[in-house]
Parts: C-alpha cells; sequence; structure tokens
C-alpha cells in the first residue's frame, strides 16, 4: 500500500446508510481528481444489523483489492455500535476515529480505549434532525470525515453530492438543501474536544 | 488527476457490475435473456431498468431459470439476433447442458458472468469455480482484474464472439469486482456503436429464403469432426482476439492481450493468476522490488483459448513460479489454471523452471498483501536452492491442513 493512500472504514447499522454513505464519499472525491474505491462489507442483510464498507483514497492508480485491515480513519454512524462491535480494530496508536455521538472526544476517548487525540466528535443524529428533519446521520459525517482528513476539497464534495442528489431527489428540493446543510455543519462543528 | 486515455472517454465511478450493464445498453444486443442471481442480480436489474426507461431497444426477456434464460438466448442466436445474458455460480451451474449446445451450435452468445462460489456449503462470495467448472464447455473465457477491464472486456467479447461463432463468457470476481466502485473510463454510445458493428449473421432460421437444419443428431458419421471444428474454432480465436485487441487499442487506446505482464522482463519468481487479486499481487511486487526480490506476475485474462505456447515462453525464463488458482478441481492432483500452466511448459520448453500450485480465496475467503508476499517469499528461497517446491497442492489462509 502507498503510503499517500487514505484508507476508511464506516460503521453503521443495516438501514443506516453506511454503504451509500462510502458511495457518495468515493464518487465526491473522484471530481475533485483523487482515484478512489467504495466497497460494502456483504453479509446477512437485514435492518439493524452491524454493517461495514470501506473506502480508498489515493492520487495514484488503486489496483489493490484485499480488504483493509488498518483503516487511518474510522466513521461510527450509530454509538450504540461501541457495545457490539470492535470499531477500533486495526486502528492502532495514529488511526483517528469519527462518532456520531452527544458525549465529548474525552469520554468517547475512554469509552473506546485509545488517546482523546485519536477520537473526534460531531452530533450527525442531531444535525441532521435539524437539517434533514430526520436521523440519517450519514450524509453529516461525510463533512466531519472531509475535515479530519483535512487535506481534501470540501466544495468539491458539497458540488458532487448536490448533483448526486438533484438527480434522486428532482420533487424534492427541500431533501438537497437539507443534506447539503448537514454535511457543512457536520464540517464546521466536528471537534476533538 | 485522474485522466481518460481515450480522448472522448468520461470517467465514472462505477462497480463492476454496473459498467458490464452500461456496456450492454452500448451494444445494445436485439435479445437479452436473463435470470437475475447474486452477485450479478445488478447487471440484470439495471440492464433491464435500461430497457423500461426506452434507453436501449432491446427486448428483454424476464425468463423463471437460468436454463430457460440460456435457452431462450440460443433462440434468439439461431433466429440471428445479437444476443446476450448474465448470471453467476449456481445460476452457470444451471445454465450447463445449454452452455455446452451454445458453443456446439457456435453461436456467438456473449454472456456477463461474476465468479461466485457454487455450493454446498451455500455461499454467495467470489471464487471462480463456477467457470473453472465450465472451461471445457467450449466458450471463449475473459477474465477481469478490475472494472475498466469488465467493461473493455464486454466491448471487445461481442466482435471476438461473432467473428470465431463462439459464445464468450466475460467475468469479474464476486464482490470484489463486481460490488466495489472504482475509478473507470466509459467511452461515447457512439463510439462503442461504431466498434462492434452491426450483427450480420452468415445464417439465421427467421431468414427463411434460405432454410438450414440446426441441432440434427449426429452419430458415428460426423460427430466427430464437427467436435473437431469447434476446437479448431477455439484454437483459430486466438489471432481474432489479438486482431480485436489491436483495434480496440487502436480506437480507445488501452492495450489488451492474453495475459498481463507486470515486471516480467527481469523476473526471477513469477506468480500466475487470474482477476482481481493480480491487482493486489502488483503492490506486492512493488514492495518487494524495492527490498532486490525480482518478483513478476503473468495475468491471464483469456483463459478459453489457454495461450499455452505464449505462457510457456514467459515463464520459461523465471527460476520458480507459483500458480494461484481461486477454484479447486477436487481432482487428487492440481488446480485448473496450474495444469494448464505446467502442461504448456512441458510440451513447449526442453527444461523448465521450479513450480508450486496454491488454491485460495474459496467461498470470498481473503488474500492479503502478506499471504502473497509468503508466496514470493518461498519462490525465492526455492529459486536460491534454499527450499524445495511442494509436490502438492498448496493452500492460503485455510485453517485445517
Amino acid at each position: 500500500m502507498s503510503a499517500k493512500m487514505i484508507e476508511v472504514r464506516w460503521h453503521g447499522r443495516g438501514g443506516q446508510g453506511a454503504k451509500t454513505a462510502a458511495l457518495l464519499f468515493a464518487q465526491a472525491l473522484l471530481t475533485t481528481g483523487k482515484y478512489i474505491q467504495a466497497f460494502p462489507e456483504y453479509g446477512p442483510e437485514r435492518m439493524g444489523a452491524p454493517v461495514q464498507s470501506f473506502n480508498r483514497v489515493s492520487d495514484t492508480p488503486i489496483t489493490i483489492h484485499c480488504g483493509i485491515t488498518e483503516p487511518q480513519f474510522v466513521v461510527i454512524l450509530d454509538p450504540s455500535l461501541l457495545d457490539a462491535v470492535d470499531v477500533t480494530e486495526g486502528v492502532g496508536t495514529q488511526g483517528k476515529v469519527i462518532v456520531n455521538t452527544s458525549f465529548s472526544a474525552e469520554e468517547m476517548a475512554k469509552k473506546l480505549g485509545i488517546a482523546k487525540e485519536q477520537v473526534f466528535v460531531v452530533n450527525a443524529s442531531k444535525i441532521s434532525t435539524e437539517t434533514i428533519g430526520k436521523d440519517i446521520p450519514n450524509t453529516p459525517m461525510l463533512g466531519a470525515l472531509v475535515k479530519v482528513i483535512g487535506n481534501l476539497d470540501i466544495n468539491g464534495v458539497l458540488d458532487d453530492t448536490k448533483s448526486k442528489l438533484e438527480v434522486k431527489f428532482r420533487s424534492k428540493p427541500e431533501v438537497i438543501e437539507g443534506n447539503l446543510t448537514s454535511i457543512k455543519r457536520a464540517y464546521d462543528e466536528v471537534k476533538n474536544s | 488527476m485522474v485522466k481518460t486515455v481515450f480522448s472522448k472517454g468520461k470517467i465514472v465511478a462505477k462497480t463492476g457490475n454496473e459498467v458490464m450493464a452500461e456496456a450492454m445498453r452500448q451494444i445494445a444486443p436485439d435479445v437479452v435473456a436473463a435470470y437475475p442471481i447474486t452477485p450479478a442480480t445488478e447487471i440484470v436489474q439495471i440492464f433491464s431498468q435500461f430497457v423500461a426507461d426506452g434507453k436501449v431497444p432491446t427486448e428483454f426477456v424476464a425468463v423463471e431459470s437460468e436454463h430457460s434464460a440460456m435457452s431462450a438466448t440460443i433462440a434468439a442466436s439461431v433466429a440471428g439476433a445479437r444476443a446476450m445474458t448474465g448470471t453467476s455460480s449456481q445460476g452457470l451451474a444451471y445454465m450447463w447442458e445449454m452452455l455446452y449446445i451454445a458453443a456446439g451450435l457456435r453461436l456467438p452468445i456473449v454472456m456477463a458472468e461474476v465468479n461466485r462460489a457454487l455450493s454446498a456449503p451455500i455461499n454467495i462470495h467470489g471464487d471462480q469455480s463456477d467457470t473453472m467448472g465450465a472451461r471445457d464447455a467450449g466458450w471463449i473465457q475473459i477474465y477481469s482484474e478490475n472494472s475498466q477491464e469488465a467493461y473493455d472486456n464486454m466491448i471487445q467479447a461481442v466482435r471476438i464472439a461473432e467473428a470465431s461463432k463462439l459464445p464468450t463468457m466475460v467475468t469479474t470476481d464476486g464482490f470484489i469486482i463486481s460490488h466495489c466502485m472504482e475509478v473507470a473510463e466509459v467511452y461515447p454510445d457512439a463510439d462503442v456503436k461504431e466498434f462492434v458493428g452491426e450483427y450480420k449473421p452468415e445464417r439465421a432460421l427467421l431468414d427463411y429464403k434460405r432454410p438450414f437444419t440446426l441441432g440434427a443428431i449426429d452419430l458415428q458419421d460426423f460427430y466427430f469432426e464437427h467436435r473437431f471444428q469447434l476446437a479448431q474454432a477455439m484454437r483459430d480465436s486466438k489471432k481474432i482476439i489479438l486482431d480485436v485487441a489491436s483495434d480496440f487499442k487502436k480506437k480507445f487506446g488501452r492495450e489488451y492481450s492474453f495475459y498481463e505482464k507486470y515486471q516480467m522482463d527481469d523476473a526471477e519468481v513469477a506468480i500466475v493468476t487470474i482477476g482481481s487479486a493480480a491487482g493486489t499481487t502488483k503492490v506486492v511486487i512493488d514492495e518487494l522490488r524495492k527490498k532486490g526480490i525480482k518478483a513478476g506476475l503473468i495475468k491471464i485474462r483469456v483463459y478459453r483459448p489457454f495461450p499455452a505456447e505464449e505462457i510457456a515462453k514467459d515463464l520459461s525464463k523465471v527460476k520458480a513460479f507459483a500458480v494461484l488458482d481461486r477454484a479447486d478441481s477436487c481432482s487428487g492432483t492440481f488446480a485448473p489454471v496450474y495444469l494448464d500452466v505446467v502442461a504448456a511448459l512441458y510440451a513447449n520448453c526442453a527444461s523448465a523452471p521450479k513450480s508450486e500450485n496454491y488454491v485460495y480465496g474459496l467461498g470470498g475467503r481473503e488474500i492479503s498483501m502478506e499471504h502473497i508476499e509468503e508466496v514470493y517469499m518461498k519462490l525465492d528461497a526455492i529459486a536460491k536452492g534454499i527450499k524445495k517446491a511442494s509436490t502438492q497442492l498448496e493452500y492460503i489462509n485455510v485453517r485445517i491442513k
């Protein structure tokens, strides 16, 4: 694996959009000029079951097709997964974990058993409820991930997500606006404290 | 920045299934008859949506089984239509007797196939047992490492099938490629249409002014000659495959052959494999080369017809090689690709390098960079005379030895 390649693991529950988030993230980064991969972990598919999806992002073509075992970034869509799944598996001492939660980074670090510097929190459920009208944390978490990774183009991500949503929600412009606002808010609100 | 190879190409993020369905839309066959099966379902689903939305004029036949899917595709092809289908695993197994009939009748059917394990035990994940089982059915088999290759192979398959009068299947590794979204370049409809051209069958049952008999009984007097012709057509298709690849390169810029050589010019140890694991192997090779190990790869794209002389020539130059098979023959000896490779070497070369055969990834079992590196390290030791090559089939990442 190239040193410049970014590997991301998403944790969610079936129906929360972990797969969609990984796909949207990949598509958006492609439009900013990156090589990408997005793939879900397929198992028994049922609502509420713990699911994972993955991303690779690179400046050079990606030929690797094995699983991701040591992600630099982990995104947790549902805080209830912390008790059900080993969400920090392979994260080591350098990987960063982003949690959708109302708790602080200190509290989450204690719960996860990793250093506070590795933990980022954002209340994506609250943001999505306020902006989209439903607890759909996957789109705001996109914004949080872009912020935490650091060197990515948030405006490129917003532009691409907008064009994707415009196709999907032609008759519901408020859904598009809500999603974009949620991404922007999570980008601004995600914090390491 | 991701750039196109073809001046009019467009960069998209698509899964293996999405690009295969997209290629089918652009090819716009007269008839598609198919039945959904994981992980190939999306190909049929997306394509049938194209039909429903009027984006492709194809007659879509929603059949009740894969046996019927292949039967209907055969019937359409016999009638003179450009006909396609798609399936996976048990679906391919259920088509079995019709696969041989498609080949025996010399019908240029193109199939999008997603490689998946065979039951039992039931498993939906990727391995190549399904198409490896069909390797003697008289179908041309083209395997794809990634989405781009799946798309390009589908486009080329139409011309290969029609010029060779042999049914052709194009495969991807189930889930690993079929459901992995990655960067692919797609070409404008008009350019794909121009490349595949119009299908003008030599004979068609619907051409009632020139009637002919098809599927007649063929006993001791002529069966053997007809089967010889089928086998000869497979041998002759090698030139057709290279010609189509050459035209494809001229038109779209991407280069294809029977197999891809990666770092083989000065390789001392090599892996031969098929499909998505080849991409991971390339990354391992880059790492090993930094450590001074001259590792190389032969990634087979066209498995039927098997490019025996060519592979033998390239492999004879290395000191040791391993064939990594994603299928097990359960034959008591070795796995399919290895048997073809060693037969090629034995027939074509006075002396052959040391070799090993590994089965990996059955039922979607992970094959990591470390696993591949271990194989190369063993080969390196064999090449240096430190270790002896195994004389039996070896297994990667399996818990029962």
